[in-house]
């Protein structure tokens, strides 16, 4: 049976469960008078039964579908190096994947190597087993959970507590999912860039001034050395987002200043949200306009005035990045201005100053700590952006600082790294994640050094 | 040496001649806020006008009409229902003849060639669609509207519209088209094969119903996933847990996951779903994997705040009747909390839907003709099908690409409005 079909039937069978002890409790309830004479109400019994009906089916479910393929899959590898076939670590995993084709029918039989189809037929007689012990041993755990759950059931039960205990694990399972994700993250971006720095040394990556990720296939091969100097990518980073922050600061910042301080309701009413569509749009569509619209644009009117523009240029990345973080910044902004209570507002009008002053030395300085709290958010997310500078940047890595020319990013080389099919162990893809893992590491520490500032600021005026 | 003496008079003088400096900075400051939103709003509009000039011409299509004639020998086929004859047939055969005959003083290799290109590579399989559909056609002739290929779609709507471009085609084409024109024998028509048709490298083969499928099979994955677990997450947080280092831990969890790039996910999938689970690459299951844990932390923030927002007084006034905390939370605090995280929920899913780029990393990029029928096919979603157009060389799949992202506009703000609409009919001031 398909796993999805097991799920399907365990959880009617877990909705019959939950009739089936509902109905028991009111039947023991009714000689006694009625469901006030027992302990908890009839469709916690029901609950009850229910939970353990379908828990520990579910959770077996869970980790069969875990540990069912490699175990198979090392089984299959046993038997194939018994029969005397050499299997080094790096043809393992072309092996297998021969292997499940052969087994799935999606290559032909014919004329491969007889091991080989033998392994393939061993491989569907313990997807075979498999399949089935795992269907007897969830039938079997569904009807010990039933019976057991179910002869418990008495009027002095205390089946409420017993749900609600289980319940409060669930919650906070979900709760945990947060803390398995951050940990994935890490664990799965360490582990691969541990196996980059073995072969590629640290401080070789982080100081390196020269960018081109080709391996090697062949060993004698001409210009396949692979360099794999990052600082031509951080700089380009930079650059864009350096860019980008040079529009959206001062203009999200002015129009969070407008909004808050001068525009009438009505003004407010319309312009706000329609700043916000910005932030709204896809980055998909930004990378689009940035590639097909503002980077030949740039480029034509650089010609015009004797400049040579690149049509991949930074200037036109980071513009259409900055447009993007507008919303952003203007709407953080907004928070922490209308969070700076009115009376220093009346005080400093009060004494004379014009509204512009007021803003410009008193709200602005007491805002100053959300504001740049603000900004570093909005610099990590320039960061970390990806669609727009994939589309709209260059992919070569050239050590510059001109906005004018094309630069490459540490997103865009990721995804030129890992899409497509490759090898998982070469440098090239394992690059890859060391490159995440700066990202991951950098965004965190701006993120978390802004929320700190962002959570004071607010504590400060609460 | 004489000191300026600090008299009210002087004082005074002295704000006076500063005043008019003082407005001017003031009312160049109130400019600047102007000129700020304005910006705002200019980008706002040029991107929406941009896309839509470019885009709208993907909504007609080149047709030609052609006589043909669905003639037994020239397509190899005498039994529609042999299946081997059918992929043996020769279709492309008709139309080409059916040109033939259009043009009959059309002679030598390229001049043929050219001729053939008028119509689309794969206009045979749609008049072998439509004669599988009317099998009684087999033998006749019939006057059928023909898709014309992308160059000359391309060519004929910039040629309608006055400024031809004519760069791919050959002179001979041009006049060719131009006599078809004044024979009413080519025009534009609603393209249905936009909305019904999987990807293809032929734009006006080209539609975007495999990549709408895709995104609602890995939507709805994600939803199923995020919204519960999300909302449980919140519940927990906000009702039940101890204010100890655990919850303070998986909060800065949550507000740290809100804020990573959306790329990292990507590499998590990879890394994780894909390496280590062996969940197929390219389908669903794996792209609604991945959207979860990104939508997660949106969903358990916006929960927790329509939580927060439900009075204390109602929590009190359950306990006090005798309801457990269970009862309290899930018969009288979820209820009342439900319409801001449905919110919540249709914005993380707006999110979702308009996110490519963790799904580049799991493999939602390849080139999938067939439409995805369920979670397990490999698929590809709105934002990355409009990724991939947008890299094609082909003229015509500008068009096409401004298209889509006017599908994905569109969609994005249906759910936004809904959500702004929900807010506003369902939720409740205290």
């Amino acid at each position: 049976m398909q796993a999805t079909n097991i799920l399907i039937l365990i959880l009617g069978l877990g909705c019959f469960a939950f009739y089936l002890g509902r109905g028991r409790s009111l039947a023991l309830a009714k000689p006694l008078g009625g469901i006030r004479h027992i302990h908890s109400l009839p469709s916690y019994y029901g609950a009850h039964v229910a939970l353990w009906c379908a828990l520990p089916s579910l959770l077996l479910l869970g980790l069969w579908m875990i540990f069912d393929d490699p175990l198979i899959n090392s089984i299959v590898l046993k038997s194939l190096a018994t029969g005397g076939m050499v299997i080094d670590a790096s043809s393992e995993s072309l092996l297998l994947n021969k292997i499940t084709n052969l087994a799935d029918g999606v290559l032909p039989r014919k004329g491969e190597e007889p091991a080989l189809v033998v392994a393939a037929d061993l491989m569907l007689k313990l997807q075979e087993i498999s399949r089935w012990s795992l269907t007897a041993l969830m039938m079997t755990l569904t009807l010990m959970g039933f019976g057991w759950s179910w002869s418990r059931i008495s009027s002095t039960f205390r089946a409420r507590p017993q749900v609600e205990k289980v319940m409060e694990k669930l919650l906070l399972s979900c709760a945990c999912v947060a803390i398995f994700t951050t940990l994935g993250i890490v664990l799965s971006v360490l582990f691969e860039s541990i196996q980059f720095f073995r072969s590629v040394p640290i401080d070789d990556f982080v100081f390196g001034l020269d960018w081109s990720p080709q391996t090697a296939i062949r060993e004698d091969q001409v210009g396949s050395s692979g360099s794999f100097g990052a600082v031509p990518l951080f700089v380009g980073t930079l650059l864009i987002s350096a860019v980008a922050m040079c529009i959206a600061v001062p203009v999200g910042l002015m129009s969070a200043i407008y909004l808050a301080e001068y525009a009438s309701k009505s003004v407010r009413s319309v312009a706000k949200p329609a700043l916000e569509v910005l932030a709204g749009i896809p980055t998909v569509v930004y990378g689009f306009f940035a590639a097909l619209t503002v980077a030949p644009f740039l480029r034509d009117l650089g010609a015009s005035f004797g400049l040579t523009v690149s049509s991949e240029s930074a200037l036109a990345a980071g513009g259409v990045m900055g447009v993007m973080i507008i919303p952003f910044i203007s709407s953080l902004a907004d928070d922490v201005i209308t969070a700076v209570p009115q009376s220093m507002r009346d005080g400093s009008l009060a004494m004379g100053a014009t509204k512009s002053e007021t803003v410009r030395n008193v709200i602005i300085p007491a805002a100053l700590p959300g504001i740049v709290g603000g900004i570093m958010l909005a610099v990590s997310r320039a960061i970390g952006e990806t669609m727009i500078v994939v589309m709209a940047a260059g992919m070569a890595a050239k050590l510059t600082a001109n906005p004018l020319e094309s630069v490459t990013t540490v997103t865009v080389q990721i995804v030129t790294l890992l899409t497509g099919d490759q090898e998982f162990d070469s440098p090239k893809t394992l690059a890859a994640f060391a490159l995440g893992l700066m990202l991951f590491v950098v965004t965190l520490m701006l993120n978390i050094f802004a929320l700190q500032i962002v959570k004071k600021y607010r504590e400060q005026y609460d | 040496m004489t000191k300026p003496v600090n008299t009210p008079v002087n004082n005074l003088q002295k704000i006076r001649k500063s005043l008019s400096r003082r407005n001017r900075s003031e009312w160049l400051f109130r400019w600047y806020g102007r000129l700020a939103i304005f910006i705002g709003l200019v980008a706002v509009t040029v991107l929406f006008t941009d896309i839509v000039s470019k885009g709208h011409g993907a909504f007609r299509i080149a047709y030609l009409q052609l006589e043909v004639e669905y003639n037994r020998d020239l397509i190899g086929v005498d039994n529609l229902t042999d299946p081997e004859q059918l992929i043996l047939g020769n279709w492309q055969a008709v139309p080409k003849q059916a040109l033939r005959q259009q043009f009959p003083d059309v002679s030598g290799r390229s001049d043929k060639r050219k001729l053939y290109g008028l119509v689309s590579n794969g206009s045979g399989f749609d008049l072998k669609d439509r004669l599988l559909a009317n099998p009684m056609l087999l033998g006749t002739r019939e006057t059928v509207w023909v898709l014309a290929d992308d160059d000359i779609d391309t060519y004929y709507k910039s040629w309608l519209d006055g400024e031809s471009y004519a760069a791919r085609l050959s002179d001979k084409q041009v006049k060719w088209i131009g006599e078809l024109h004044d024979q009413g024998k080519i025009r534009l028509q609603f393209n249905s094969n936009l909305f019904t048709r999987g990807d293809s490298r032929e734009p006006e083969q080209a539609g975007i119903r495999g990549a709408v499928m895709g995104s609602l099979f890995t939507l709805l994955l994600t939803l199923m996933l995020s919204f519960p677990i999300g909302v449980a997450a919140a519940i927990y947080l906000e009702e039940f847990a101890p204010k100890n280092g655990w919850t303070d831990f998986i909060e800065v969890n949550i507000n740290n996951l809100a804020a990573v790039p959306s790329i990292i996910f990507g590499l998590l999938g990879l890394a994780i779903f894909i390496n280590f689970f062996h969940v197929p690459r390219s389908v669903p299951i794996v792209g609604g994997l991945v959207l979860t844990l990104m939508t997660l932390p949106t969903i358990i923030i916006t929960s927790r705040a329509a939580i927060k927002s439900v009075p204390p007084s109602i929590r009190e006034a359950a306990l006090g009747m005798g309801a457990s905390k269970y009862q309290m939370v899930l018969h009288h605090v979820l209820p009342l909390a439900l319409p801001g995280m449905l919110t919540g929920a249709i914005i993380g899913m707006a999110q979702a839907l308009g996110e490519s780029a963790p799904l580049l990393m799991i493999g939602m990029v390849a080139f999938i003709v067939d439409i995805p029928g369920g979670f397990s096919d490999p698929a590809t979603v709105l934002p990355v099908q409009i990724f991939l157009w947008a890299d094609s060389p082909e003229r015509a799949f500008i068009e096409k690409t401004s298209a889509a992202i006017m599908v994905l506009l569109s969609f994005l703000i249906v759910m936004n409005t809904s959500a702004v609409w929900l807010r506003k009919r369902l939720e409740r001031r205290w």
